[in-house]
């Protein structure tokens, strides 16, 4: 049985006086222990908003949730907020994008740690202050005893990430969402937290989904690659196969618009033209038809189904057949 | 003129709640100039705050003031009570103790000793701001907490009964709540000045609360199954209190201004034997025409202490202020 669950999830947006919107629509995957699981796509796409779907943080109002979602076999759209706050920091873990914002402003580093701690692991206070610095410590923050009394805005950017990190994997969560972690952070550092990402959750049997939209974070760290476009998984592929051979045109030139070190002098990036606003229904036909190049007229009329392909799944009329030249550099 | 108000106090907590996100600059890798390392909200404020000329005329005021209260009954030298030269008063000839020996500012109008009585109204005008601000903001720190932690259904409760209040002239309101005792004392003044700032705090409290409630590190928090009370009470409640303490510097002014007014109006304690400025003003009315110094010197010291308060107030709001940062 998987660790996590995902069957037809969709979420739909309501508003008074506009139509309903629909951020994601029908997509299902699975997440196995251990497993690190990628959600790749443009903003818009829905990625942020299935993790909060999972999370169970969505506003009751306003937004409506469908399909299902069981961690290790126990539905979890159903559950009341207090029930959800029992898994919430103990089964499931999460790290946001922005480390500052995410962080209290006014309470030290140390206490927000220890919080959790006492919360759900029911630590007394000395044990759950010990036990937060020996987590600051594996997160590679030095000093970790003086860190713990600091307010988060006298840390630097890369060791906030590093403490929300170890926030959420206080207690040992089974699945851990990370939506875009590195996002926030300048390049040297992204690299370094997400080697960090991956040490943590790599011989431990906890999952984690990468929510990002930058492949090169896919290629270092993912075995499975979920590539969501316009609310729905248009691609799904091992990690190699996805940079070896794309199959979705979307994803196709996701990878050619990368800039590459190997690539000649001079070489102009693909860019894939138009942007999200010329999207067409899912109900009409295929979203991405109007920016595809390999567009069909059956693309407009007929919408594609995610269907068995190559070991992998593809939502398409008119798959890429070719391997780009980034397939052999981004392995 | 209600709306205003009530529009002006929400802008205040939408400002102030902006403020810690704003707050420390962009350094992300980790290098900083050593000035700005490890500087809090508040340990900048304070910084800027010295440096401001403005605040520190406020300080002064009001170190002063409060000082003088402190040690007015070490420093009169009479007791306020006593009418030690009755015999130089004429109530016909409108004539009242003129100054000298021991007496610098000479007598009242019933022959008291006029200095020493200045030097104890402070300790009424001090009492009365500290405590009228300290129950205003127990009671707006209530009723905000509760409307900003529940929302829904508590929320537009709270809000209305806030708005009633908020829609009468804060004077009337207080001169309405003081009518309603029967019996006349100093602390109808302060329970009437106070009760006046409850709503303004609470609406303050509850718009802060609301747009803290937004923000990220609230999700975070929901999101490691940190239970309701605590999100409430360590995560939402600290993070709303900026504009509120800004508020007291400047309710404590108000505070002032009102519980004078109340008591020129006849609405503060029966008895004058303890002296209170905005009483002294209102009794010296009928001598203003040839002994204008008998109104003259509290209005004045009303003046100064609202205006130091004041100054205070309104340069802690520009220092906590995350647009007036440098």
């Amino acid at each position: 049985m998987a660790l996590l669950e995902v069957r037809d999830l969709s979420i739909t947006f309501h508003r008074k006086g506009e139509e309903p919107s629909v951020a994601v629509d029908n997509i299902s995957f699975n997440v196995e222990p251990g497993q690190t699981v990628g959600l790749v796509g443009e903003s818009g796409c829905g990625k942020s908003v299935t993790s909060l779907a999972i999370m169970g943080l969505l506003p009751s109002r306003g937004a409506k949730v469908g399909g299902s979602v069981t961690f290790e076999g126990e539905e979890l759209l159903g559950l009341s907020q207090r029930e959800l706050d029992e898994r919430r920091g103990r089964d499931l873990g999460m790290v946001f994008q922005d480390p500052l914002s995410s962080l209290n402003p006014v309470v030290p580093i140390g206490l927000q740690i220890s919080e959790v701690l006492e919360r759900h692991r029911k630590l007394g206070r000395k044990e759950a202050k010990a036990e937060a610095a020996e987590l600051l410590n594996r997160v590679g923050i030095p000093d970790p005893k003086r860190r713990l009394d600091e307010y988060p805005h006298q840390l630097s950017g890369g060791m906030r990430q590093r403490a929300l990190i170890a926030i959420a994997l206080a207690c040992r969560p089974r699945l851990l969402i990370a939506d875009e972690p590195t996002t926030a952070l300048d390049v040297t550092i992204q690299a370094q937290i997400l080697s960090l990402l991956s040490e943590l959750v790599s011989g431990t049997d906890t999952a984690l989904i990468m929510i990002t939209h930058d492949l090169g974070v896919v290629a270092g760290l993912c075995d499975e690659v979920n590539v969501m476009y316009g609310g729905r998984i248009v691609e799904r592929a091992q990690r190699h196969a996805l940079f070896a051979e794309p199959r979705h045109p979307y994803t196709h030139g996701l990878l050619a618009s990368i800039p590459r070190l190997d690539a000649p002098r001079g070489e102009k990036l693909v860019p894939i033209r138009g942007s999200v606003v010329d999207n067409i229904a899912w109900s009409r036909g295929c979203a991405f038809a109007p920016r595809c190049p390999s567009q069909l007229e059956e693309c407009w009329s007929d919408p594609p189904e995610l269907v068995d392909d190559r070991g992998g799944m593809l939502r398409c009329h008119n798959p890429v057949e070719v391997a780009p030249m980034a397939a052999e550099g981004a392995r | 003129m209600t709306s205003s108000r009530a529009a002006k106090i929400d802008r205040l907590a939408s400002v102030a709640a902006r403020g810690p996100e704003l707050e420390p600059g962009p350094e992300g890798s980790g290098s900083r100039n050593a000035t700005d390392a490890g500087v809090s909200l508040a340990a900048s404020a304070w910084r800027r705050l010295r440096r401001n000329p403005v605040f520190l005329v406020g300080a002064v005021v009001i170190g002063l003031f409060v000082l003088l209260a402190l040690l007015a009954p070490l420093i009169a030298p009479h007791d306020p009570a006593l009418r030690l030269l009755d015999d130089q008063v004429s109530r016909a000839r409108n004539e009242i103790p003129p100054p000298q020996d021991g007496h610098p500012l000479g007598g009242d109008q019933f022959g008291r000793d006029l200095f020493s009585r200045m030097l104890l109204g402070s300790q009424q005008t001090l009492l009365v701001a500290v405590l009228a601000t300290v129950i205003g903001l127990g009671g707006g720190l209530v009723l905000g907490t509760l409307a900003g932690a529940f929302g829904g259904w508590v929320d537009s409760l709270v809000m209305r009964i806030v708005d009633v209040l908020l829609s009468i002239p804060s004077l009337l309101l207080a001169v309405s709540i003081g009518a309603l005792f029967a019996d006349q004392t100093q602390f109808t003044v302060i329970l009437a000045v106070a009760i006046v700032q409850i709503p303004i705090f609470a609406r303050l409290l509850r718009g802060t609360m609301l747009s803290v409630r937004q923000s990220d590190h609230v999700l975070a928090a929901k999101a490691l199954g940190v239970k309701r009370g605590a999100i409430v009470f360590r995560h939402i409640l600290p993070n709303s209190l900026g504009p509120v303490i800004v508020q007291s510097t400047l309710v404590l002014a108000i505070a002032v201004l009102d519980a004078a007014a109340l008591s020129f109006l006849g609405l503060g304690a029966a008895d004058d034997a303890i002296p209170e400025w905005g009483q002294m003003l209102g009794n010296a009315q009928d001598y203003f025409d040839n002994q204008p110094h008998l109104a003259f010197l509290p209005a004045v010291c009303i003046i100064v202490v609202a205006l130091g308060f004041t100054l205070v107030g309104e340069s802690m709001r520009e220092a906590l202020d995350p647009r007036q940062r440098r």
